[in-house]
């Protein structure tokens, strides 16, 4: 039985993640047309049927299926092919720690809406990232070609710069909540402080703005898309075609939403509903509003998908309206801006922590 | 004393012959003292500018080439031709690179185009010809038909293509240590140096250049820029045109403000005839001229925002530059492809309610660019990118013959349209943007600053628009109106002598340089009439061949991430580069 529900929630992890990382392919077009002045993809059709371009990303994919998979001749064979997996597959495991609503009781089982919720799921988290730089470094490599060399070793210092404002912007968050677990920390974000959620944002502000451009850096997204930079060294992938690409490309996406639903679960309450309990809701001046175990849970998931989704949104809002940096702003950027100041937050945390003493 | 009887005397036997006719003040002279009155002019008389070099062959004449320098003086303001005659057994010229750092590019093209060669010049390689070409194209006897076997990967003949030198042998690196493959630097890590080819087929690059670095790491120690790419025989062809059948082929020079070239060759040709175009028809040119000059800019900050990865700005402009293409479309039919002047005059007269869309297009102009401002001009991101990226100083710039926005960002207030005002320029109110520090940053300010004096000239001149003929009624030059060709003998004849073959329009034997400020600088057109139908020379002096000249002395030491924007600010345009 146990074995079963793993799977259940399997599937629904990667039916919810490939779904929203092919939609957003969509919405990336429709997006960027919108706020350009244009009308973006609507030409993919289905017996006449358009409905908005969603037939786009089909469209794509059967095309990417159906192109010629080109190896450089004089790129390394095995590592060429390798290199998209382990770009896609770092980015997909990632989401497996990322609770998408609370326990419930089903058929007198407890079960956690999260596929596996190993109590140091954080540091899973960054190590999944960390890895994930190795498809970029290998296809950059493996492609035997000077601009994706360059672009893997843009992406490769790019990526081990951030990790580490990263991760050490979420110290403090640590230090509030006590636990790696994302679950725990999701859960504990429902406690009231001051009659407001207690959200990560609130308690750890600058640890959130940092932690969010730290993200989009490791999603290596515009304004940081230093190792794609079409314009200047055309990509780590430029000797990529087909459906190879299209994993690189993919993986790119699923990235966000992981991202997404990382900086939802850590600063933003993950599944949380404000003020929503278990039992319905408890508003701090008196109101309550009694709701069925159901309706909450459902409330509750519907919520961390429509955050994971507001923040895949906000990353498409930046990548089409800022420029991109260059790679030693980048790195100043990094070192002596974002690592300072995740320095500071964790000395301020900590201080804030010894003198209200909780 | 003129300076033509200056020099007269200063040079004696030297100087051939002097004149200035049409006031375009000429020396010829012997080609031994090339070089020293190019030294005094440039030290004691201030001819700080080389705006252009060029050969005119004279297939019947001894000796048969004329070498053509035009200099200009900016302090003074005053243009001198130099002609120096070589023959063909013995086609030598000391080098001007020395003096002049366009001279560089110049040169090679008079020898890839004449096979005039510089003695001393470092680096006397084809330009817009690929290596392996065989003959000079320009020479009068080099017949337009020939052709010459395709070169490149995918050509199946046994081509030239294979003496293309590789990047190794052309790049030159400053420091002879670092030319050796391998270095080690400080750290005992082996620095490698690594050839990069960007373009022609990089996103960067339009598909028209390109550019070999020489990297360290990321920056760029040394670069060569090949061009030649987009050379569709502009000036060969315009010597087997009618001067009315040139129009077309000068709207595909700067294919992003055709009008501005239009207007510039009529008048090169307008000047061999002595003739000034009716006033209406002067507004109109600056009216159009101006437009395209919008057009110009806005393509060029659209496409270097989109280059740093800004793409939606680059719509937003786009967006933009269609308002005004459809006002350019309205007036002459097309969007791109006006081929709107006449010699002495225009095709047709601006549209009865073009006053009202002008109005309303400038409105949404103004709207877009006030967004690309907001979006843009103090963006950290793209502050930091641009500033203090590809400086060049006010010296190298008028060495490099750079002009138009990209000089007047390192300072330098040189505008033709201010310096030598023609049409009716003189007669509006409008500023020169200037930068301080010639950087990309200030290249964007300068190019943004003079999309709102332009439209200013617009109004001005639209409100001031005086009625009257749009052509000379001059029956050496302007078609008689149909209705009289089809009833009176005299039109009718008219219309005959300047239509048929072997007649046409015909400007009394000279020559005549015509600067006026094209969207990237000075576009001067030098246009020799031996007084037939066919032009014997058409030179372009085209803006941008200086500032892609002077792109390797931009890209030096910076990141090659600089690279791009650095290119995108000298707005490469390949139509007028190449020709």
């Amino acid at each position: 039985m146990g074995t079963v529900i793993i799977f259940v929630k399997i599937f629904f992890m990667i039916g919810f993640l490939m779904t929203l990382g092919v939609l957003l392919t969509w919405v990336e077009r429709k997006q960027s047309a919108v706020m350009q002045d244009r009308i973006g993809a609507n030409r993919a059709d289905i017996f006449g049927l358009r409905i908005l371009g969603l037939f786009h990303p089909l469209a794509d994919a059967l095309k990417l299926l159906t192109k010629e998979d080109f190896i450089p001749p004089s790129g390394d064979r095995f590592v060429h092919t390798l290199a998209p997996f382990i770009a896609f597959t770092t980015a997909l495991v990632g989401f497996a720690v990322i609770p998408f609503g609370p326990n419930v009781q089903f058929f007198g089982r407890e079960i956690s809406l999260q596929v596996a919720d190993i109590h140091v799921g954080l540091l899973f988290i960054f190590v999944v990232t960390g890895l994930s730089v190795y498809g970029v470094i290998l296809a950059g490599w493996s492609s035997a070609n000077r601009f994706g060399l360059l672009g893997a070793l843009r992406g490769a210092a790019q990526s081990i710069s951030y990790e580490v404002s990263m991760a050490l912007s979420v110290i403090g968050l640590l230090m509030i909540f006590g636990s790696l677990s994302l679950g725990e920390i999701a859960r504990a974000q429902g406690e009231l402080v001051w009659g407001l959620p207690r959200w990560g944002v609130l308690v750890q502000p600058l640890g959130c703005i940092i932690f969010f451009i730290a993200a989009i850096a490791e999603t290596k997204r515009i304004p940081f898309d230093l190792p794609e930079g079409e314009s200047e060294i055309v990509g780590f992938f430029v000797e990529y075609s087909g459906m190879k690409f299209g994993l690189l490309w993919i993986g790119e996406f699923v990235e966000i939403v992981v991202m997404s639903g990382l900086v939802a679960t850590l600063f933003f309450g993950g599944w949380q509903v404000p003020y929503l309990g278990s039992g319905g809701f408890v508003f701090p001046f008196g109101l309550q509003i009694g709701l069925p175990p159901f309706l909450v849970v459902l409330m509750q998931v519907l919520a961390f998908m429509f955050k994971v989704v507001f923040f895949c949104w906000l990353q498409m809002l930046i990548r089409w309206t800022l420029p991109r940096l260059r790679y030693d702003q980048l790195m100043r950027l990094g070192w002596k801006v974002l690592l300072p100041l995740s320095l500071l937050n964790i000395v301020l945390t900590g201080l804030v922590l010894l003198f209200t003493g909780s | 004393m003129s300076l033509l009887q200056e020099l007269s005397q200063e040079f004696g036997q030297a100087v051939l012959s002097t004149h200035a006719r049409l006031g375009e003040e000429t020396v010829v002279l012997q080609r031994k003292r090339l070089l020293d009155l190019i030294r005094y002019l440039k030290n004691k008389r201030g001819f700080d500018f080389l705006m252009d070099l060029t050969v005119v062959d004279r297939l019947e004449e001894v000796p048969r080439f004329q070498v053509v320098y035009h200099l200009y003086a900016r302090e003074t303001n005053r243009r001198l031709r130099i002609k120096v005659q070589v023959a063909a057994k013995d086609a030598h010229l000391p080098t001007l690179t020395g003096e002049y750092r366009i001279a560089d590019w110049l040169e090679r093209e008079a020898w890839d185009m004449y096979g005039v060669v510089f003695d001393g010049h470092p680096d006397l390689r084809r330009i817009l010809m690929y290596e392996g070409f065989e003959g000079y194209p320009l020479r009068k006897d080099y017949p337009k038909e020939r052709r010459q076997p395709r070169v490149g990967p995918g050509s199946t003949e046994k081509t030239a293509f294979d003496k293309t030198p590789s990047i190794a042998d052309v790049l030159v690196l400053d420091d002879p240590d670092t030319s050796q493959a391998a270095v080690s630097s400080g750290t005992g890590i082996k620095e490698e140096i690594m050839y990069l080819n960007l373009g022609p087929s990089h996103p960067a690059m339009h598909g028209v250049v390109r550019i070999s670095v020489a990297l360290k790491g990321e920056t760029v120690i040394a670069s060569d820029v090949e061009i030649g790419y987009m050379h569709r025989c502009f000036e060969k062809e315009a010597e087997t045109h009618s001067y009315t059948g040139v129009i077309p082929y000068t709207d595909r020079l700067n294919y992003v403000s055709p009008l501005i070239n239009n207007v510039g060759y009529a008048m090169a040709v307008e000047k061999l005839f002595e003739v000034e175009t009716p006033e209406r028809c002067q507004y109109v040119r600056v009216i159009m001229s101006e437009i395209s000059r919008i057009t110009d800019h806005l393509t060029c900050v659209g496409a270097f925002a989109m280059e740093l990865g800004a793409f939606t700005i680059f719509l937003y402009l786009m967006k933009s530059r269609e308002y005004l293409y459809d006002l350019i479309e309205d007036v002459t039919g097309a969007r791109l492809t006006t081929s709107y002047t006449r010699i002495g005059g225009l095709k047709g007269d601006l549209s009865p309610d073009f006053k009202e869309k002008c109005r309303e297009a400038f409105r949404k102009v103004r709207e877009d660019i006030q967004e690309c401002d907001n979006l843009l001009s103090r963006n950290r991101i793209f502050f930091d990118r641009m500033r203090g990226v590809g400086v060049i100083t006010p010296e190298d710039a008028i060495s490099c013959g750079f002009t138009g926005p990209c000089l007047r960002a390192a300072g330098v207030a040189y505008d033709v349209r201010k310096a030598e005002p023609y049409l009716v320029y003189d007669r509006f109110d409008f500023e020169v943007p200037l930068g301080t520090d010639g950087d990309c940053y200030d290249r964007y300010q300068v190019r943004m600053m003079e999309m709102e004096q332009s439209m200013r000239i617009v109004e001005q001149a639209l409100r001031n628009l005086p009625g009257g003929p749009i052509c000379l009624d001059d029956k050496r030059m302007t078609l008689p109106p149909k209705e009289l060709v089809y009833t009176t003998i005299e039109a009718l004849m008219n219309h005959f002598k300047l239509i048929m073959d072997g007649h046409g329009i015909r400007p009394p034997a000279g020559e005549a340089y015509m600067p006026v400020e094209g969207g990237n600088g000075e576009l001067g057109f030098y246009v020799v009439s031996d007084g037939t139908g066919i032009p014997a020379r058409v030179r372009v002096r085209a803006p941008c061949f200086a500032l892609v000249a002077g792109l390797s002395h931009l890209i030096r030491g910076r990141m090659l991430a600089d690279v791009v924007p650095i290119f995108g600010s000298i707005n490469m345009i390949a139509g007028e580069l190449d020709r």
